[in-house]
């Protein structure tokens, strides 16, 4: 022992602060220790009593259909609550039972269907929305268990691709398929019914807000009991380690099976709404890219929370409408990406003398290669800003905008994703210095090349940020880390 | 990643023979109207040609899965990205019908420029979307993976646009060989000899090299072939590499068959290829060719026979039935969990 070189020192009394208490082992110990790292803003909302956060939360969210118009309330809080319907139903069988389902917009897709075809004048029935939606529900619920079954004794990955595969035969089925006629082939179902409670109709946006937000409290306040519940706990473990999850004695088939029934029911709900509020459904409503969106949401709300999923929603649905082309106001992308950028910058660099540095860099930088573009060559300046609005002055003398951008903004663009990923290389001052340049690259192919195809490039987006996030932090905004001992 | 191409168990001896009674039967069909031979051995030149590019994409799922157990979902994308360097190259010597060099150099320089730059590309996604989540949950690289076939699907589509390309129309000659009835174009052997011939290469490889030998440790064991003084990096690296290269060569293979590609052809693809490697069993190099063959070949018969809107059905229902009956495919060894 004498030889030994480093011998960890003798424990101090149990009383000892340095020593782990007496009750509080090593992982309660680390997890509240993660629990202290929090930032400000989530320490200060976590003081507040529960309630008085729950009150304020549905009041402020009731009381939108007044504030927004009918077009805004439709865009930004209509879809804010369905996507986080979606991701409430998703996170489920990901976020509860760790199980990776990609075929998840599959049971979206036929509650929509179902709807459309138990109230459309397509063959005829009009059912009541009362009758239908437990029946749309039980239905997704049973397909659900369809897919459950053969995929219950596959691991994680088996089980990623047969969901993804199930999704994509979906798809085929409703649109290429389309058996006797069944689903209206690629020109979908029109006409759907209103949903129509005992008589009342719902027509306007604000109807189907109120609606969905009742669906969306109904929904997270079921999940909450589901998830605190003898089953929840029994996800959770499953989910951790589904072998000694079965050696525990838990039935491990049922509960995946369970998981999987929850969220298509979930999920069969929300397209009840979604195609009586769109009077129609169509196959592209259900492909892929609106997967990876509530897959974003569901990542960036935080696996196995339930409020992180509407905060989730509500981010990736606003910057998802922003940065639409049909927005009334397209230059709320600009601000919506430029502040992005800034706000990365300030998150992630410390010290503050370097985002200072950073950030007057860069707009020194800026006019500088502005000026000197300028100066060498005055067409590759005098381009016009794509939807200007407020930022269109200073943008055009900041950002270099050729006239024809051509190819250039399209090297730019592979230029600069080459860039960030070396950032991700390098530490420090280098850092700091070399994140100059790339934001200007980033400003000019934002200006010559992702601001004209907006839809594009939201998708893109979303890729990024799943692959940022997972590198960052895998837990997204509201997940409880979690804590591995060695 | 295992090597073995029979394991002699009763489940597998009836599973070939499930197999066989399904051939007996499009055999059967066959005979039994004999203007439909020439159809059927028609269809199997399609599926053959059509599995080697599968097969050469479930390689390189089965390669990764066998040493990162990771479902790269990216592979798909990467078989596109190839394709398009293909397509550059093509368009860079003169376009689609006057080419500046020889046809030999051109198609050399294709797939040379479209292995490499996929090889690179695959290289870069470990790098810089795997590699950080080395140690993280089973799940954080599967979404990681994800968003990069997102992003790279989205980004084709920013830069290069949402229409088709196509490759010229018999690149490597109009002629062919007919026997009998069945014509089979200098393309499709060509893209046959060509895939069996990277396998080949591939299998040697793995092997007899070095390196090969490493990559075989590394996916029974990482800690056990690091503490061997393996550079378990270098080789995921590697291994990387040569999948995302042949995933290129499909692409471009794809490319001179089929004439047309875009953006989105890694999506259907790579599930295709992922069917593929999983119907062989996964981590299993010839077993990923073998159920890349039986893909093709099941595709092309349900075109031919049903009709081309089931085809992802019907390949989608082999799935079901393969994961069913026999959970670690054809040649896939059982996975005993280790706790």
């Amino acid at each position: 022992m004498e030889h030994g070189g480093e011998i960890s020192p003798v424990p101090a009394t149990p009383g000892d602060a340095a020593h782990t208490r007496i009750g509080v082992d090593d992982w309660v110990a680390e997890a509240e220790e993660r629990q202290r790292g929090r930032g400000p803003l989530v320490r200060t909302v976590a003081a507040i009593p529960r309630p008085i956060q729950i009150v304020v939360f549905i009041a402020v969210l009731s009381l939108l259909p007044f504030v927004f118009s009918e077009g805004n309330l439709f865009r930004y809080g209509l879809f804010t609550l369905i996507y986080a319907l979606l991701a409430l139903g998703l996170n489920v069988s990901v976020g509860f039972a760790g199980l990776l389902d990609l075929g998840f917009i599959a049971f979206y897709g036929f509650g929509a269907y179902a709807y459309a075809i138990l109230a459309s004048p397509k063959y005829g029935i009009h059912w009541q929305a009362e009758i239908a939606i437990p029946v749309v529900m039980v239905g997704a619920a049973f397909l659900g268990l369809l897919l459950g079954l053969p995929s219950r004794r596959l691991l994680g990955d088996y089980l990623a691709i047969v969901t993804l595969f199930f999704g994509q035969a979906f798809v085929v089925f409703v649109n290429a398929a389309n058996p006797k006629g069944l689903t209206g082939g690629a020109n979908g179902i029109a006409n759907v019914d209103p949903l129509n409670f005992f008589g009342f109709k719902l027509t306007t946006t604000r109807h189907y807000y109120w609606f969905t937000l009742i669906a969306f409290l109904l929904v997270i306040g079921a999940l909450y009991f589901i998830s605190e519940s003898r089953t929840g706990r029994a996800w959770r473990s499953l989910r951790e380690d589904p072998l000694a999850a079965e050696v525990m004695g838990m039935p491990v088939n049922r509960l995946k099976i369970m998981a999987f029934m929850f969220g298509a029911a979930i999920a069969g709900l929300t397209g009840t709404i979604f195609a009586a509020n769109q009077t129609g459904v169509f196959p592209g409503d259900f492909d892929i890219s609106i997967l990876i969106t509530i897959y974003a949401v569901m990542i960036l709300g935080g696996l196995g929370s339930l409020i992180g999923m509407f905060i989730g929603a509500a981010v990736i649905n606003v910057s998802y409408e922003l940065l639409s082309g049909s927005n009334p106001n397209p230059s709320l992308g600009r601000w919506l990406f430029y502040l992005a950028l800034i706000t990365v910058v300030i998150a992630r660099i410390r010290p503050w003398i370097r985002v200072a540095v950073v950030l007057a860099g860069t707009v020194a930088f800026g006019f500088a290669v502005h000026a000197i573009v300028h100066a060498l060559e005055p067409s590759a300046t005098s381009g016009a800003v794509t939807n200007g609005g407020s930022l269109s002055g200073v943008m055009s003398h900041w950002t270099v905008i050729p006239a024809h951008s051509g190819a250039s903004a399209k090297y730019a663009y592979v230029g600069l994703v080459a860039a960030v990923l070396v950032l991700t290389l390098i530490k420090g001052w280098w850092r700091a210095i070399a994140l100059i340049p790339v934001l200007y690259l980033a400003s000019f192919v934002w200006e010559n090349l992702l601001s004209e195809q907006p839809a594009v490039t939201r998708l893109i987006v979303f890729g990024a940020m799943l692959i940022a996030l997972m590198a960052a932090r895998p837990q997204g905004l509201l997940g409880t880390s979690r804590v591995e001992i060695a | 990643m295992n090597l073995r191409l029979v394991r002699g168990r009763t489940a597998d001896v009836l599973f070939y023979a499930g197999i066989a009674a399904v051939v007996a039967l499009l055999l059967k069909e066959a005979l039994t109207n004999p203007g439909h031979w020439s159809l059927f051995f028609q269809l199997a030149v399609d599926g053959v040609t059509l599995g080697s590019v599968y097969a050469l994409i479930a390689i390189g799922y089965s390669m990764v899965y066998g040493i990162l157990k990771l479902l790269n979902f990216a592979h798909g994308d990467v078989y596109m990205v190839g394709a398009f360097i293909g397509y550059g190259i093509l368009t860079l010597f003169g376009g689609a019908a006057n080419w500046t060099i020889p046809v030999w150099l051109l198609v050399a320089l294709m797939f040379g420029a479209s292995m490499l730059g996929s090889g690179f590309l695959g290289v870069v996604i470990e790098r810089f979307a795997y590699r950080p989540l080395r140690d993280a949950p089973r799940l954080a690289p599967l979404i990681s993976a994800l968003g990069v076939s997102f992003f790279l699907q989205n980004s084709a589509l920013l830069l290069l646009g949402a229409q088709f390309r196509a490759y010229p129309f018999g690149l490597i000659g109009q002629g062919g060989v007919s026997i009998r009835t069945v014509f089979i174009s200098a393309t499709r052997i060509f893209v046959i000899a060509g895939a069996v011939v990277l396998m080949i290469v591939l299998t040697v490889f793995v092997r007899r090299s070095r390196l090969g030998k490493a990559m075989r440790a590394t996916s029974y064991d990482r800690e056990a072939a690091m503490m061997m003084g393996i550079d378990a990096d270098r080789v995921i690296a590697s291994t990387f590499f040569i999948g995302s290269a042949l995933a290129g060569a499909a692409g471009v293979m794809f490319g001179l068959v089929f004439t047309e590609i875009f953006h989105f052809m890694g999506f259907t693809a790579g599930l295709k290829g992922f069917t593929a490697a999983v119907v062989g069993g996964i981590g299993s190099i010839p077993g990923a060719m073998l159920g890349g063959l039986l893909i093709g070949l099941g595709e092309a018969y349900a075109t031919g026979y049903v009709s081309s809107t089931y085809q992802d059905l019907i390949v989608f229902s082999i799935l079901i039935f393969v994961i069913l009956v026999r959970p670690s495919g054809l040649l896939g060894t059982a996975a005993v969990q280790k706790v």
